[in-house]
């Protein structure tokens, strides 16, 4: 295949990020604009919404339309656009923090809501931006700047939740897998309805250097080898599981989304359009 | 003039509401405020506009500023508890310039408080209550056709100045009824739009000539960047001491350099009067029938209505205190507004307070024995 350009999704005027040398981000924020270009959507139609977070950060080095939302609010204000405007292509970048703490209530009903918005939540498992703090993902006995003697509460699995809750596309992908995150991110574009895509990403400064996970690279490498592609973990014994985690795609279902069933509600109503 | 009909108060802000152009509506059940919601459900999708319950108070209003950027016109309503809640939203929303309409209803607090029961106690939490300096408006209506012509006009003030325009109601005005005459059509402030090209060096935040930003519409092709951090005239944050200033400073004189155009009252009464009171909502109808009671007692009393609550009428309180000996406020708390009035009258008027916060309404006759005793008459 060959390498294409992304700059144009770009506002080079921006750049240099505000990112971490070796921080996940980046490549998953390219993730994104990969399935953009793929997926052919007009840069004039299509918005970026984030939360607060580095992660969240991303949506001012996009070149579309975008907002900068409040920490845990992205999925409310990309439904109130997307209702308001549906013929916008509304993309959601949030952090594990952003998505399943603070936003926990709105991620739920966003799922279960099921507007077409494609939800990527950058997981690195720790609050990177306010320096280190446990997030509902950071695994058990981990060291954080809140937890100094270890995480003592179990973490969520987004994706459990985002299936339970009603999400019509789910899957988790890495930022070393970044062709097969773009590949997922798209398959969550092309679906109607509301997509949550997990986008295991590395922090190593806030997260990496307190517990000896080594440079990015090296957590990096950890992805390489702790990612199981869903047909092997399927058929993985229980113990062969240990220390590893599943990517791909997790759920696909057909259900009507938002804005179709409310224009059938107009029409009941007796609407003029 | 439509034909008469009876009405209720929220259910006239609903109607002021689409009147004005107002096609999206997010919201989350409160009593007192409820028929709002439920009026728009049932009036929006007949006009093919949007209409949501979301799963909480900062959802609605977040859907809210999402939809407003995405060019409709957005409104929520709720009530004390809800909009405790949708604080930091509300800062979002002076802070990224959002046009949209927000109804508080107001109930007895704090917290749950009472329900079902009138209060004036939010005055100040819808001033004050999101963190940082901000402007604020808020309109406060005393009837049921008052509450459509003041949703009209926080619609179309919030286009104009582009933010979030309060209409601060109380469970009085919300659940009176009414018989109403609506116009067939009101003049509607249409969305601002951007007169330049990206091209020509379009900046979605730099100021027009009024102060106000006409920013794009998401979708249009400019590329907007909206954040709640402080940015500069292109929307991208910046960390200068004097962008701060000056990006903070501009949502302030944007509505300070209107003045009093915005700052609307209603006098009864005052024209020879020693005495006044000064009330808003659903208390100023109780103080109108008790000033005219004492007229009939030969006290020579008059009404200050405040019609437009914040930025608060500070040169008519002046100019009030200026002819009168005294004021009575007259309000449903312990006492926000009358701190106001102190401070805006100087020292040039005494100020006493008729304060109430037991569930109930004032009566004409409580506010009445107050201002005999302010004119020196009590038995
Ligand atoms: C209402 C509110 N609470 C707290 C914060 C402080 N805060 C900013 S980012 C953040 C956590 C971010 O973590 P995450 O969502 O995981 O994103 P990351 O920075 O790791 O990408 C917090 C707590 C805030 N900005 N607003
Ligand atoms: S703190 Fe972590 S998440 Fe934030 S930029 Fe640095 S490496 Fe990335």
């Amino acid at each position: 295949m060959m390498e294409r350009s992304y700059e144009k999704y770009f506002r080079e005027g921006r750049l240099p990020h505000i990112w971490c040398p070796g921080c996940g981000n980046g490549l998953a924020m390219k993730a994104i604009v990969m399935a953009i270009e793929e997926k052919g959507l007009p840069q004039d139609e299509t918005v970026i919404v984030s939360g607060i977070g580095c992660s969240s950060r991303a949506s001012g080095y996009m070149d579309f339309d975008t907002l900068h939302t409040a920490h845990g609010r992205a999925i409310p204000f990309a439904t109130g656009i997307k209702l308001a405007n549906p013929r916008l292509h509304v993309i959601v970048i949030t952090g594990d923090g952003d998505c399943t703490a603070i936003g926990g209530n709105h991620f739920i009903h966003g799922c279960r809501r099921n507007v077409d918005l494609t939800v990527i939540m950058f997981n690195n498992e720790i609050y990177g931006m306010t320096g280190g703090q446990g997030s509902p993902t950071t695994p058990l006995d981990r060291l954080t700047t809140t937890a100094p003697y270890g995480t003592s509460v179990r973490p969520f699995d987004a994706c459990h939740i985002a299936m339970a809750a009603g999400a019509t596309y789910v899957g988790r992908s890495t930022a070393y897998h970044v062709r097969h995150l773009a590949k997922l991110i798209g398959e969550g574009i092309d679906n109607k309805g509301f997509s949550f895509i997990e986008a295991y990403v590395q922090c190593p400064t806030a997260y990496g250097r307190k517990n000896r996970l080594g440079s990015g690279a090296d957590m990096m490498k950890h992805m390489r080898d702790s990612a199981v592609m869903l047909s092997a973990w399927e058929k993985l014994p229980a113990d062969k599981r240990q220390g590893k985690f599943p990517i791909g795609c997790f759920l696909k279902r057909e259900v009507e989304d938002f804005n179709t069933s409310y224009e059938e509600l107009v029409d009941r109503a007796g609407g003029v359009r | 003039m439509s034909k008469a009909r009876l009405m209720q108060g929220n259910e006239a802000c609903a109607e002021g509401a689409i009147a004005a152009g107002v096609n999206f509506f997010a919201g989350y059940p409160i009593t007192p405020s409820t028929e709002i919601a439920e009026s728009m459900a049932k009036l929006l999708p007949k006009k093919d506009g949007t209409f949501l319950q979301m799963e909480d108070e900062i959802a609605s209003f977040g859907a809210v500023l999402g939809a407003s950027l995405a060019g409709a016109k957005a409104m929520d309503a709720t009530s004390g508890p809800g909009f405790s809640l949708k604080q930091e939203l509300i800062g979002y929303g002076a802070c990224a310039e959002i046009p949209c309409v927000l109804v508080d209803v107001q109930r007895v607090g704090p917290s749950t408080g009472q329900p079902t029961a009138p209060s004036q106690g939010d005055i100040m939490q819808v001033r004050w209550g999101t963190h940082g300096d901000h402007p604020v408006i808020a309109l406060s209506p005393w009837s049921v056709r008052e509450t459509f012509d003041l949703t009209v006009r926080a619609v179309n003030y919030s286009e104009r100045f582009r933010t979030p325009v309060i209409l601060l109601m109380d469970e009085m005005v919300g659940h009176l009824r009414e018989r109403v005459e609506l116009p067939e059509s009101v003049e509607v402030y249409p969305r601002r739009r951007p007169h330049e090209s990206r091209a020509e060096g379009y900046e979605p935040y730099r100021p027009a000539s009024d102060g106000v930003p006409d920013t794009a519409d998401f979708g249009q092709g400019y590329h907007i960047h909206v954040t709640g951090l402080i940015h500069d005239g292109t929307g991208f944050p910046a960390g200068s001491p004097t962008v701060t200033r000056d990006d903070i400073r501009r949502l302030h004189k944007k509505i300070e350099r209107v003045g009093e155009e915005i700052i609307h009252v209603e006098e009864s009464f005052l024209e020879d009067a020693r005495f006044a009171v000064v009330a808003m909502g659903g208390t100023a109808r109780t103080a109108y029938e008790a000033v005219r009671e004492a007229r009939k007692e030969g006290i020579p009393v008059g009404l200050l209505r405040l019609i437009t609550v914040w930025p608060f009428a500070d040169a008519a309180l002046l100019r009030l205190a200026e002819r009168v000996d005294s004021i009575l406020v007259a309000e449903l708390s312990y006492g926000q507004l009358v701190r106001e009035v102190d401070r805006a009258v100087h020292g040039k008027a005494r100020v006493e307070l008729c304060g109430k916060y037991d569930m109930t309404s004032l009566t004409p006759a409580e506010i009445l024995a107050n201002i005999r005793k302010l004119a020196g008459r009590d038995a």
